[in-house]
Parts: C-alpha cells; sequence; structure tokens
C-alpha cells in the first residue's frame, strides 16, 4: 500500500474516535466555556466578561454547595474504598473458582436494574412509612415511625452502594495479579498481618485504589439523582444548582459558569489525590 | 544435651487432602548443615512436606521438630526457618535492600543494623552494593541470590526451596547449582530442597530422600541411589536405565536367571529382598554399565552377551548415546557411547556386540509396582 493510502486507512479508523471526542466532549465543552463568559447587559445583548463567576464568589450558598458536594463525594469515595476493599480481597484471594464467580455476578445484578429504581428501593426501605422504620416499631425499639430519608446520611448510603461496583472491579483485577506467594513470603520471613497488609497488600493494590477512588469520586461529584431523591429538596447537591440554573431559570450563562468551575474542582482535586498517592494517571486508568 | 540436635526432625507426618493421601507417615531427620533434597515426580507429595515443614498446611498427624523443639502450633512467621519460593515472590514494591531488610524490620531492629547486616549479606551472596537497585533490573541469577540473602540475613536453622532453579534456563541452572551448594557451604545452613530434576539433586546433595506417592522410597546419599537402589522406582527415576521384564527361571548363590518375554536372557542380582523361581521381576541396566564391542571376543567372559545392529546414534557430546535393535528379540537396548575414540564412526545398521555383568543388572520384584 502506498504512503496516502495508508493515511487514508489511518483517517478512517480514527475517525469514529474523533468525531465521538470533537462532537460529544470538545465542541459542547467549548460552547459551554463561551457561553459561561457572556455578560447579560440587555434583551439578545451579551458582552464578554467574568460576571458569572463573580456570582459565584460572591454568594455563599453556591460556595457552600460547592464545597459540601466536594466534601460529602471524598467521604463517599473513602467509605466504598473501606468497603470495597475487604470485599474484592475476599472475592480475589479467599475464593476460588464457581464462588467466585458468583460473587462478582452478585455485585453486578443491582447494576441491571435503572439508577432510579435501584435509589427508590432505597426509599422504600428508608422512608417514614418504609420497611425499617416499620420493623423499628414491630420490635418495639421505636414508638412512632422515623425518618430515615431527606438528610445527608441517606445520600451517603445512596452514594456508596451507587458506587461499590466501580471501586470492586478495579481492585479485584489487581488484587488478582498479587501472587500468593508474595504473601506466603512476608509471612515466612516474620511479616504480621498488620504488615504485610501495609507493606504487600497495599502498596500492590495502589494502582487498582487509585484508579478506583477516582471513577468512584467522579460518579458521586456528577451524581444528580441519588443526592436529589434520598436528599430531598434541601440536599444542595452542586450538580441540582447546575440543573436549577439551566432548567428553572433559564440562566444558561450561570449554569455554564457552575459547570466550568465543577471540571475545574474535579480535575483539580483527582489531580491533588495522584500526586498525594504518588501515582500516575498513566499508571492507573491506562493499565 | 550430650549428642547433637537434629535442625528438622520429621516423625510419622501424614496430611490427608480429604480422601487423598498426600504424604504418609513420612519420617525422616537432619543433621545440622546438611544439603537434603527430597527428590520426586510432580505429585509426590513432596511440595506438601516442604509446606508443612514451613507451616502452610498444617499436618494430619505426626510430629515435626526443629532443634528439637515441636512446631507444630507454631505459625508460619515465628518459625525458625525460612523459605526459597519457586518463583522467589521478591516484592517488586520494594528495592533490593528493602526486601532483603524485611524480616529484619519485623523483628524490630534498628535501622543502622539492619543497613549494616543486609550490605554484609549482600556481600556474601556477592552482589556488594545491590542495594539500592530495583527488582525488575536484575538478572535471574541474581534475583536468586537476592532471595537466598532475604532468607539467610535472617539466619534461619533451616532453609527451604522450593524447586527455585525451575523457572531458570539449562545453562544458568548449571552454573546456578555449583553456586548454591557453595552458599550452603559457606553459610553452614541446613537446606531442604525440593526439586524433580535428578541432576540437580545429585550434583547438591548431601542426602537425598527419593518420594513417590507420598512415602519416601529410599533416603541416601546420591552414590547410594545411584548404585544400590532399593526399590524399582528409585532404580527406574535416578539415572538412565534400560529396563526389561522378565520371569525368574533360576536362583541361587546370589544370582537369578530372568528370562524376558521375547526370550532374552539375563543374568543378574536380586537388589532387594528374595526372589524365588517364577516371580515376575523387574530387571534395570544402566546404559554406561554395557560394554560395546565391534567383535564378539571384545565381549566374550561377560555374564550377559548379546549382539545386534546399530539402531540410531543419539549424538549428545559426552553424554552420547546408541540404541541397539537386539538381533536374537528385537528389543532395543540404550548403550552409552564410549568417549575413548574406538566408536566415533559408528553408525546406523553397523553390527555391534554388547555384554554386561550380573552385578549391574538389578531385579526387584514386579509385584505392587503399577507403572
Amino acid at each position: 500500500m502506498n504512503a496516502s493510502g495508508k493515511r487514508l486507512t489511518l483517517i478512517l479508523l480514527m475517525a469514529p474516535l474523533l468525531i465521538w471526542l470533537v462532537a460529544l466532549i470538545v465542541i459542547p465543552h467549548m460552547e459551554i466555556l463561551y457561553v459561561s463568559l457572556r455578560e447579560k447587559v440587555g434583551v439578545r445583548e451579551y458582552e464578554f466578561g467574568f460576571a458569572n463567576y463573580m456570582v459565584f464568589f460572591n454568594e455563599p450558598l453556591y460556595w457552600n454547595t460547592f464545597m459540601r458536594t466536594a466534601v460529602m463525594s471524598i467521604l463517599a469515595t473513602a467509605l466504598t474504598l473501606l468497603i470495597g476493599f475487604p470485599v474484592s480481597y475476599y472475592i480475589a484471594k479467599l475464593t476460588r473458582g464457581r464462588s467466585k464467580t458468583i460473587l462478582f455476578l452478585l455485585c453486578l445484578i443491582p447494576f441491571w436494574v435503572s439508577e432510579l429504581v435501584r435509589t427508590y428501593g432505597w426509599m422504600i426501605l428508608l422512608r417514614e412509612s418504609g420497611l425499617v422504620s416499620g420493623f423499628l416499631q414491630y420490635i418495639g425499639l421505636a414508638s412512632e415511625p422515623i425518618e430515615f430519608l431527606y438528610n445527608d446520611a441517606a445520600i451517603m448510603v445512596g452514594l456508596v452502594y451507587t458506587s461499590m461496583l466501580f471501586m470492586v472491579v478495579p481492585l479485584v483485577t489487581t488484587l488478582d495479579s498479587l501472587d500468593d506467594s508474595m504473601i506466603e513470603a512476608a509471612y515466612d520471613l516474620g511479616g504480621g498481618g498488620v504488615s504485610v497488609w501495609r507493606e504487600i497488600v497495599i502498596p500492590h493494590a495502589m494502582p487498582g485504589i487509585v484508579s478506583g477512588c477516582i471513577i468512584v469520586f467522579m460518579l458521586s461529584l456528577g451524581n444528580y439523582l441519588t443526592p436529589i431523591l434520598l436528599g430531598g429538596k434541601d440536599s444542595l447537591w452542586f450538580t441540582g444548582l447546575i440543573y436549577s440554573q439551566f432548567i428553572t431559570r433559564f440562566n444558561w450563562e450561570l449554569g455554564a459558569a457552575f459547570g466550568m468551575l465543577l471540571l475545574v474542582l474535579s480535575s483539580t482535586i483527582v489531580w491533588a489525590g495522584l500526586k498525594l498517592s504518588g501515582q500516575t494517571l498513566t499508571r492507573t486508568v491506562g493499565r | 544435651m550430650a549428642e547433637a540436635v537434629n535442625d528438622l526432625d520429621c516423625r510419622d507426618i501424614s496430611k490427608n487432602f480429604a480422601a487423598f493421601k498426600a504424604v504418609r507417615d513420612v519420617t525422616f531427620s537432619v543433621p545440622p548443615g546438611t544439603f537434603f533434597s527430597i527428590l520426586g515426580p510432580s505429585g509426590c507429595g513432596k511440595t506438601t512436606l516442604l509446606r508443612m515443614i514451613a507451616g502452610f498446611l498444617e499436618p494430619t498427624s505426626g510430629d515435626l521438630l526443629i532443634k528439637g523443639r515441636s512446631m507444630l502450633d507454631v505459625p508460619p512467621n515465628k518459625r525458625p526457618v525460612s523459605m526459597v519460593f519457586q518463583h522467589l515472590a521478591l516484592f517488586p514494591m520494594m528495592n533490593v535492600g528493602a526486601n532483603i531488610g524485611f524480616g529484619l524490620r519485623r523483628r524490630g531492629v534498628a535501622k543502622a543494623e539492619i543497613a549494616k547486616r543486609v550490605e554484609a549479606v549482600l556481600e556474601r551472596v556477592g552482589l556488594p552494593g545491590a542495594g539500592p537497585r530495583g527488582v525488575d533490573e536484575l538478572s535471574g541469577g541474581q534475583k536468586q541470590r537476592v532471595a537466598i540473602a532475604r532468607c539467610m540475613v535472617l539466619e534461619p536453622d533451616v532453609l527451604l526451596l522450593d524447586e527455585p532453579l525451575g523457572a531458570l534456563d539449562l545453562k544458568l541452572r548449571e552454573h546456578m547449582k555449583i553456586e548454591l551448594k557453595q552458599l550452603q557451604w559457606e553459610f553452614n545452613t541446613t537446606f531442604v530442597y525440593i526439586t524433580h530434576d535428578q541432576s540437580e539433586a545429585l550434583v547438591m546433595s548431601d542426602q537425598i530422600a527419593v518420594m513417590n506417592h507420598g512415602v519416601f522410597e529410599q533416603v541416601g546419599t546420591a552414590r547410594d541411589l545411584y548404585y544400590n537402589p532399593e526399590t524399582a522406582f528409585v532404580a527406574g527415576f535416578v539415572g538412565e536405565s534400560n529396563r526389561f521384564a522378565g520371569k525368574v527361571e533360576e536362583a541361587g548363590g546370589g544370582t537369578l536367571k530372568v528370562r524376558t518375554p521375547s526370550g532374552l536372557p539375563l543374568m543378574g542380582t536380586a537388589a532387594a529382598g528374595s526372589l524365588a523361581v517364577g516371580d515376575a521381576v523387574d530387571v534395570f541396566v544402566r546404559p554406561e554399565a554395557v560394554r560395546l564391542s565391534p567383535t564378539s571376543e571384545g565381549v566374550a567372559g561377560q555374564p550377559n552377551v548379546s549382539s545386534g545392529l546399530v539402531d540410531s546414534v543419539l549424538f549428545n557430546g559426552a553424554n552420547s548415546r546408541v540404541l541397539i535393535r537386539d538381533a536374537a528379540t528385537g528389543g532395543e537396548i540404550d548403550v552409552a557411547l564410549p568417549q575413548t575414540g574406538e566408536f566415533h564412526s559408528l553408525k546406523r545398521d553397523d553390527p555391534i556386540h554388547i555384554g554386561w555383568d550380573t552385578a549391574q543388572t538389578l531385579c526387584f520384584a514386579a509385584a505392587g509396582e503399577g507403572s
């Protein structure tokens, strides 16, 4: 094949990826950046400026929601890791063959139904007339119905539940690749449970931990359904603010500015996380 | 104590996995400073035995003593044994120095002292200054030495080695055999080495146990096993052998006359136990025990003589072999090619005469030997 033929093949093969990247990622973001930098001075009259961003910095409610979303997402990520790690270790190291497949499937099954249905499942359990409240009354621990929904704990439960699979999958993969004899060697050389975990298991699983955390953090930060449904109208989730600017207030300019801020926030936190754990994006996500 | 305490004593050790008996009533002792090998085919239970000594498996019955102290209730991280794993299991997240210092750190040795001891042991295995290097930067032989150094820095009573040479290429394996023996001599520590490669066991060991189907068939020095095998399995597994099945026709005066189904008469000796007329036997003759001659006079006077044509010459330098098709029976006999110059031009279909001694023809009762 001649040189131009090779070029054509390359372009044709790259085309779907390039179209997808440009049309669905680059162009919308450029558009949002452009919209966010427009100041409305009159009806259909705009001029360039940072007024939309200034609104965000001058209004404590926006600020607080922004920080609250970040902190809650980090917390949700940490909790998911804390629960997901033992589960993954059990699946990867302590089970064999059939039971391993079954346990893995059990983690996957909740994701066969839509997120909406799953979240309604939690609402059925946690609402005032729900199963948990009814059970507590039945065994006599509560004298009247208790509302478990519409608070931060409910949001946290929903976020952790929704994200679990995305933590377990990368962790199981990395832990699977840890040679059993490595753990045995560490015990043989005098290591105890704690030191084997600290020096062998966790350092080996680090790429999996970091990639799992990145995915879970992104999912939590950008989650809209779970915080709104489980947290109620006072959930104060940043995606909720973006939604209300775009849809309720028709203030696309401010909504676009919020969107850009969310992008900057998530990128900054992921970058900081990578720096803190001494990992790189190519080593973790690129595996 | 008056007499020297053995570094390792196994007393009637057994291990069952459900109905499968992996190790059956194995008893042996290893005196201090011995290179002890356990040689057997894969699946014979040698890895199970080693893992019991290391503490990763609990024996079903029996007792295990190290320096006279029972180890049954001692977890692996508290036993005075260290293990070199089949694939070495060096920690890739640490450099060489941190790998070797791992055990010392667990014991709470001071930092400066660890650095000193790590450097000392690196020097002893011939890798001075390798501490800061990454594990992935080392060659196969260097990794081997680091794995041994990582264990030896803890000064264990017994070092267990689980076929550590298996992953190396042939040339390096030959080299590491000698090096392992030298390291053992230098550290003067008891090594328990398991392998399925008989040449590894023969070259390095002071004592070898041949294991099959969960039991020790024979324990002895390399020479013992090679010249005086006690069972048919040992005779067949250690070294090369021509193997004939046959029936005893005459017995008496320490010599047996055996006839094979194809009619070849063999004069041999009973290697273990006594054999009577009519007993089915397996007969083993080593290729290097057979004398070759171009003429029948050359092998005259040998108790066993035969003649035939050269079927093929398997040239392999000093280890060359000739396959000879016996004229009388059509059976094939494997003979080592002498490197004295006499047979350099030997080729296919050359007529040849062979003969060998009675003492080199070992007969074992065939009963109970499945294969």
